[in-house]
């Protein structure tokens, strides 16, 4: 995961995008969500149809329910984790949303969601084989976390031949 | 019906506290407070309690049992492991399997359980100095243990997923053999990573920790403890806070425990951590270091037939191959196993994302996966990881692969490779992110040879965290003395995986059993109780 101190050992974000960015935003939004905010759930939408390409379903309305159980089972899972791993994931969507640093770390000049497939996919790959650390963990952890809370839905074992669990008497 | 013990202790009046749910302060004391109730805690509990002593349980997860556990990934890994089952090493490059639970990681393993090898204690004796635990000390002990806890060699068939494993083996005249382990009348569902339901794990959960409460012990469940408070050269009390949920503040009740005598068992992050906050004297800063993980590479391989690694005893085959024939000393060792494969876990080690990723997943039925658990602590280019605290006290493990990890990587890699094909695998893939299926041994051989060994590349797991409370007779290079007495604190023990000087080289629950079993007997005896019959 990212965090906000190797980033400026890196050079390329400075203390201050942070603190701009809760000038700008000050402190996270009502949502329906336990953690993420209004922006983290947008932009954790955009990500899912890239991260599972070839995975959710094609027809539209599964597709959208699908991509909200998604954004939904990401937010539990880092509701589950300790409040110090929270803010470092928080410190990461938080840069992702603030549009200079978006442009300036995924060469990504569209809001997320207006940003497609090809170019989230693009930006992912780039994260992927840097060789910077920090953005090849921030990769894995924006797509594991995506991965895990589709696969650990029932929606998704037919396609892959899970029968998921077995039924014990009751 | 499945019975559940846990829930007709509580009806039947044990002292099981939920510490999230307290309305005021609490003040406890007791005979000894144990810190952490997985394998060295539950039989620490179990044997003190046996003696006669007043004992209380502290656990910083949930009480869960059976009724819970419903065999769902996403559901078990919030409730039942550290930070939803997606702990990290400090860079994020190592992800952690550990328990957070009544019963520790012994709620949720695989069963493995070894007598600690006979070449890892023969170590510890020339090279760190141990001189009563070698394997006629403990051989009594493990005797024992594997009696509490049904320890046998699996006898029914194995998995698909595990005799591919044998197969790719016997064709290559590699030895492998049944695992131990530790269940009683095990349904053979799969599904031991997320709580047995049928209760035939002999986890803690379900046989020390039972006992230690009909005895009258003190559970005091979803509580932290955030340090212990020293007057001169002795623990007077622990403080803890209630843990209403993973991801929220404590609750602000103060509970404060006091006891004669001390017992750290929260594991090899935890009870380092727990030290490196109560600030306890440590002149050698030997306290959360030289800690181990039996760093895990992981093979895939899609099999013409269905495998279906999801269902039946997940680990039941080994191969120590390559422990056996390398010197401890020499390139590093790794023992052969497999994994369950259920879908969040295949989802997650399986690297690359959209198309590519989605044509493994569709593959889920047919995927065999092997892993290999690198032995370290035991060359000197092999020191492990270090405990640090984060700002708020939180611990956290900073571990780097050293280019002779690595070397060993590449070797479990191509090892794993050649008994899958062996065994008639169509594609293997090495969990690594620049890795593509690839269809033979010749060119599994060359590929994996090209790949850049480099942290956040190669998938490294690790479900076996140890030592960073090394014992030893030398508080230069140790924690505690091989009482498992702390060396500057009179009565504070450690009686869990952190104790162990190096990696075990296989699967540590029958290791942290033995030995907390042993420390039990003889801390019984030092506090006046021994244990009757001995």
């Amino acid at each position: 995961m990212l965090t906000r101190r190797r980033f400026l050992q890196v050079g390329l974000a400075g203390a201050a995008v942070l603190v701009v960015l809760r000038v700008l935003y000050g402190p996270s939004r009502p949502a329906a969500y336990r953690v993420l905010d209004a922006r983290g759930a947008e932009l954790i939408a955009a990500l899912a149809p890239a991260v599972l390409a070839g995975a959710l379903p094609a027809e539209s309305a599964p597709r959208a329910a699908a991509i909200e159980a998604v954004v939904a089972a990401f937010d539990q899972a880092v509701a589950g984790m300790s409040p110090a791993v929270q803010a470092e994931i928080d410190d990461l969507l938080g840069l992702l949303c603030f549009a200079p640093a978006r442009v300036a770390l995924t060469g990504l000049w569209s809001p997320w969601s207006e940003a497609g497939d090809e170019a989230i996919t693009g930006f992912l790959e780039r994260w992927r084989t840097s060789r910077f650390d920090l953005f090849r963990a921030g990769y894995q952890a924006l797509t594991q976390l995506v991965q895990a809370a589709w696969y650990g839905n029932p929606l998704a074992w037919d396609a892959i031949g899970y029968p998921g669990p077995p039924r014990l008497p009751s | 019906m499945i019975r559940d013990p846990i829930r007709d202790g509580i009806a039947g009046g044990w002292k099981a506290i939920d510490a999230a749910a307290l309305e005021r302060d609490l003040d406890l004391e007791t005979d000894v407070a144990i810190i952490g109730s997985g394998a060295g805690g539950g039989v620490t509990a179990e044997i003190l309690s046996a003696a006669g002593l007043r004992v209380a349980i502290v656990e910083e997860g949930p009480l869960a049992s059976s009724s819970d556990f419903r065999m769902r990934e996403r559901e078990a890994y919030p409730q039942l492991y550290q930070e939803s089952a997606a702990r990290q090493t400090r860079d994020r490059s190592i992800k952690i399997l550990q328990g957070r639970c009544v019963g520790g990681s012994t709620t949720v393993n695989w069963t493995s359980s070894f007598r600690t090898p006979r070449r890892t204690l023969a170590h510890w004796r020339d090279a760190h100095g141990l001189r009563q635990t070698d394997e006629a000390d403990l051989a009594p002990w493990f005797a024992r243990m594997e009696e509490r806890l049904s320890i046998a060699p699996w006898p029914v068939t194995p998995n698909e997923n595990n005799d591919i494993l044998r197969r790719g083996c016997e064709k290559l005249g590699w030895a492998s053999a049944a695992i131990p382990r530790n269940v009683k009348a095990c349904w053979n569902l799969g599904y031991c990573g997320t709580g047995c339901p049928t209760n035939a794990k002999q986890s803690m959960l379900v046989t020390t920790i039972p006992a230690a409460l009909e005895r009258g012990a003190t559970l005091l469940y979803r509580a932290r403890v955030t340090r212990l408070v020293t007057a001169g050269d002795r623990v007077v009390r622990c403080e803890a806070l209630g843990m209403p949920a993973p991801g929220v503040s404590p609750a602000p009740q103060r509970i404060r425990l006091q006891a004669k005598h001390f017992v750290l068992a929260a594991g090899a992050i935890g009870s380092p951590a727990i030290l490196l906050r109560s600030a306890l004297p440590d002149p050698y800063l030997t306290a959360g270091r030289r800690t181990f993980l039996h760093p895990t590479l992981i093979s895939g391989a899609v099999m013409p037939q269905r495998v279906d690694a999801h269902a039946g005893a997940p680990q039941s085959v080994y191969s120590d191959h390559f422990l056996d024939s390398l010197a401890l000393d020499g390139p590093a060792g790794f023992k052969l196993e497999v994994p369950p494969v259920h879908p969040i876990l295949a989802a997650t080690i399986l690297p690359g994302f959209g198309a590519e990723h989605a044509a493994l997943m569709a593959k889920f039925a047919h995927l065999q996966v092997v892993i290999a658990l690198l032995r370290d602590g035991f060359h000197p280019d092999s020191h492990g990881g270090r405990v640090l605290l984060r700002g708020d006290g939180s611990p956290q493990l900073d571990y780097a692969m050293t280019d002779y990890l690595w070397d060993g990587a590449r070797r479990a890699l191509l090892a794993m490779a050649e008994i899958q094909f062996a065994a008639g695998a169509a594609s293997i893939m090495p969990m690594h992110e620049d890795a593509k299926p690839l269809g033979s041994w010749k060119e599994a051989k060359t590929a994996i040879a090209a790949l850049a060994m480099r942290a956040l590349r190669t998938r490294v797991a690790s479900a076996h965290v140890m030592g960073g409370c090394a014992m030893g007779p030398d508080p230069r290079k140790s924690v505690v003395d091989e009482s498992g007495r702390h060396h500057h604190v009179a009565n504070l023990s450690v009686h869990d995986g952190s104790l162990f000087p190096t990696s075990i080289g296989a699967n540590p629950q029958l290791s942290i059993y033995a030995l907390a079993a042993r420390l039990s007997a003889q801390l019984a005896a030092s506090l006046g109780k021994p244990l009757p019959g001995e």
